[in-house]
């Protein structure tokens, strides 16, 4: 899906205030402005961000609320079938979301223990495919020729790469202490760097067509004009057009990376145990067979994952609407 | 035509090179720079508590007592020459691809390879079916009826689809249709040519599941491609000369929409075709995909290896044959 966000909008800054005696005043709005008064409006929207920032706030400060994740209640658990007592997968007041079968640990601990890992690794890797993705999107779309060639072609060749399989590779080939770092720590490391090395030449060709067209424009000539070099032209005059573009495939690349990070951890080369991870969660329903004996052991790490992506593509969908409201 | 075809193969042989250097460089490279010498290396390719002998053996096979370059030499030569593998007293020439013995099942890795695939084949193309038809056709009609309820319901579905793990999908179409309401019990791979009517059964919900998420997927990209065209001159100009709605519709419109999506789907078969890894785990079909995940949970690395090469080329080969298409269907691709 190809988007193009308008970029002459976003060079006409504050506009001039009329000046005329008498005349009602009309007060410029730059871009940003716009898409925000846009933003607010759309409720869906808004829904996903709200939800977004209940998620940050959840992960900072939740594992201080709920219960230590790792603390067995074995009374809670039928002995014969090793299935939590109760309905619903063991939902009581003390466990609102229920109890791990055979362990009896609680899962609403759980599932607030594993956000801050998802949300984290989701954020600092779709950063790194940020950085990475403008920093070539622009170069190679500014000096074209051969520059663009290599950069265009690299992007190709990481496109057709199997991800998921490299990815996995790449984390089960590295031992378990390694670069000054060890367990959970490396992996986190690794996670973030794989997740983020495969996804830049999204945003990277996204950025390149954006410079592409924005390259020809009056500003950048003016610019030239007045002696500016390369490195100011990129960096100074079409990097800030390009914040709402970057924005907005970050917001959506951000679910993807999220998604990604809970196939690896289901796929049993993410985070380790016992530190909780919702991918994680629920590959030990499936490994256990547990799923068609306690469902909810199953459904409530699958919803967390679900909701979380569901917000941040909402939000996503409704900041592109805002920036280019062509495409709703 | 055939110069545009030489180009492709010439490019698509680089690219096989390039995914080689970088599979290399995943295997062996990485690995020294997190800080294993060539006997640690070694030993991940001999099997469970080798011994010293096994390992120095190893080590000189691969040549990694030997500088980069010539690893990659010899890793290369493996698979395009074949190699001779001394087990013992005796001499086995392991043909081309030559990817190698798993110490897991002490059998050549490409002929498992080989044999895992008709399952991924399988479930592959019949979920490509389903999604292309599916997607296609939803994303259109959200695309005519812009704002009705069915654009609303399908998209807000599309969403829903697009944000939901493919591993959870598929458990819960487990948990509902095989154990809940069994439809469809005893979901396992049989061979085709075994029991036609069983292996169609058996595949109806990995189908559907893999096929729901690539629909929507293909849904909104339709959607949005169908817009952008529609509002074109010569979709104008078309009804303007007063041609059918529909003959606009599908001849001018979904035709141009439809060249990108070409494109993607090429891209997202041929990653397919390398292993469904989360469908085919959460159904426990016995393809590439689950191949994939047993030689990472037995840290088989000669498996490893083989599977992300076979990957590789089949995306290349898939990309290769979109371009050749899409030459075929436009020329101007031809020339750039």
């Amino acid at each position: 899906m190809t988007v193009s966000v308008d970029p002459a909008a976003g060079h006409l800054e504050p506009e001039a205030t009329a000046t005329a005696p008498g005349a009602p005043i009309i007060q410029g709005r730059s871009l940003g402005q716009i898409a925000w008064r846009r933003l607010r409006r759309d409720k869906v929207a808004m829904a996903g961000g709200t939800f977004i920032a209940f998620l940050v706030v959840v992960s900072i400060i939740g594992p201080y609320f709920v219960q230590d994740p790792t603390v067995y209640h074995s009374s809670l658990i039928d002995p014969t079938f090793s299935r939590p007592i109760g309905p619903w997968g063991g939902i009581s007041l003390a466990h609102p979301f229920g109890v791990e079968p055979i362990t009896g640990r609680d899962m609403l601990a759980r599932i607030v223990d594993g956000a801050p890992y998802s949300l984290l690794i989701g954020f600092l890797s779709t950063m790194l495919a940020v950085v990475i993705g403008v920093f070539f999107g622009i170069i190679a779309g500014y000096f074209g020729g051969w520059t663009d060639s290599v950069i265009a072609r690299a992007m190709d060749v990481f496109l057709a790469f199997p991800l998921l399989v490299f990815a996995i590779a790449l984390v089960g080939v590295i031992p378990n202490s390694a670069f000054g770092m060890s367990g959970n720590q490396l992996r986190v490391a690794l996670l973030v760097f794989v997740i983020g090395f495969f996804a830049w030449p999204y945003m990277g060709r996204i950025i390149r067509g954006q410079v592409l067209s924005l390259r020809e424009r009056e500003f950048v000539d003016a610019a030239r004009s007045i002696g500016a070099r390369g490195p100011y032209i990129l960096f100074r005059e079409l990097l800030p057009n390009l914040v709402g573009p970057i924005l907005v495939y970050a917001t959506l690349l951000i679910p993807t990376n999220i998604l990604f990070e809970a196939a690896l951890d289901y796929l049993g080369v993410g985070l380790i145990p016992p530190t909780p991870s919702w991918g994680q969660m629920l590959s030990s329903a499936v490994s256990n067979g547990f799923y068609y004996i306690d469902p909810m052991f199953m459904i409530i790490p699958g919803l967390a994952i679900f909701i979380t992506v569901m917000a941040f593509n909402l939000f996503g969908d409704g900041l592109r609407d805002a920036f280019d409201p062509r495409t709703r | 035509m055939i110069t545009f075809i030489i180009r492709r193969l010439i490019t698509a042989v680089f690219l096989l090179l390039v995914v080689s250097v970088i599979t290399f460089a995943i295997f062996f490279l990485i690995p020294r720079l997190a800080g294993q010498n060539a006997n640690e290396l070694a030993a991940q390719y001999v099997g469970r508590n080798p011994t010293p002998a096994a390992i120095q053996q190893m080590v000189e096979r691969l040549g990694l007592d030997q500088p980069l370059p010539v690893q990659y030499w010899h890793f290369l030569k493996g698979l395009v020459a074949g190699e001779n593998y001394s087990a013992g007293p005796s001499v086995t020439y392991c043909p081309p691809p030559c990817f190698g013995y798993s110490f897991r099942s002490q059998l050549a890795v490409w002929p498992q390879m080989v044999s895992a695939l008709p399952v991924t084949v399988s479930l592959a193309l019949g979920a490509a079916i389903l999604w292309l038809l599916g997607g296609v056709s939803i994303g259109v009609l959200s695309a005519l009826r812009r704002g009705s309820i069915f654009d609303r319901f399908s998209m807000g579905v599309a969403l829903a689809g697009v944000s939901l793990p493919i591993f959870f999908t598929g458990l819960i179409s487990l948990e509902l249709f095989s154990y809940k309401w069994p439809l469809f019990p005893n979901v396992q791979y049989v061979n085709i040519a075994v029991n036609p009517l069983l292996w169609a059964r058996n595949l109806v919900l990995p189908w559907v599941t893999l096929a729901f998420l690539y629909a929507a997927l293909y849904a909104r990209l339709t959607r949005a491609g169908m817009l952008e065209t529609m509002n074109e001159d010569y979709i104008r100009t078309a009804r303007a000369k007063g041609l059918r709605e529909r003959s606009v519709v599908v001849k001018h419109g979904l035709r141009a929409a439809l060249t990108p999506i070409l494109t993607i789907f090429g891209m997202d078969l041929g990653l397919l075709l390398g292993g469904a890894i989360l469908t085919e785990s959460t159904f426990s079909l016995p393809g590439l995909g689950q191949f994939t995940v047993l030689a990472i949970q037995n840290q088989d690395f000669p498996e490893i290896m083989g599977v992300v090469m076979l990957a590789a080329f089949f995306i290349v080969i898939a990309n290769m044959l979109v371009d050749i298409l899409y030459a075929a269907i436009d020329p101007r691709v031809r020339i750039s």
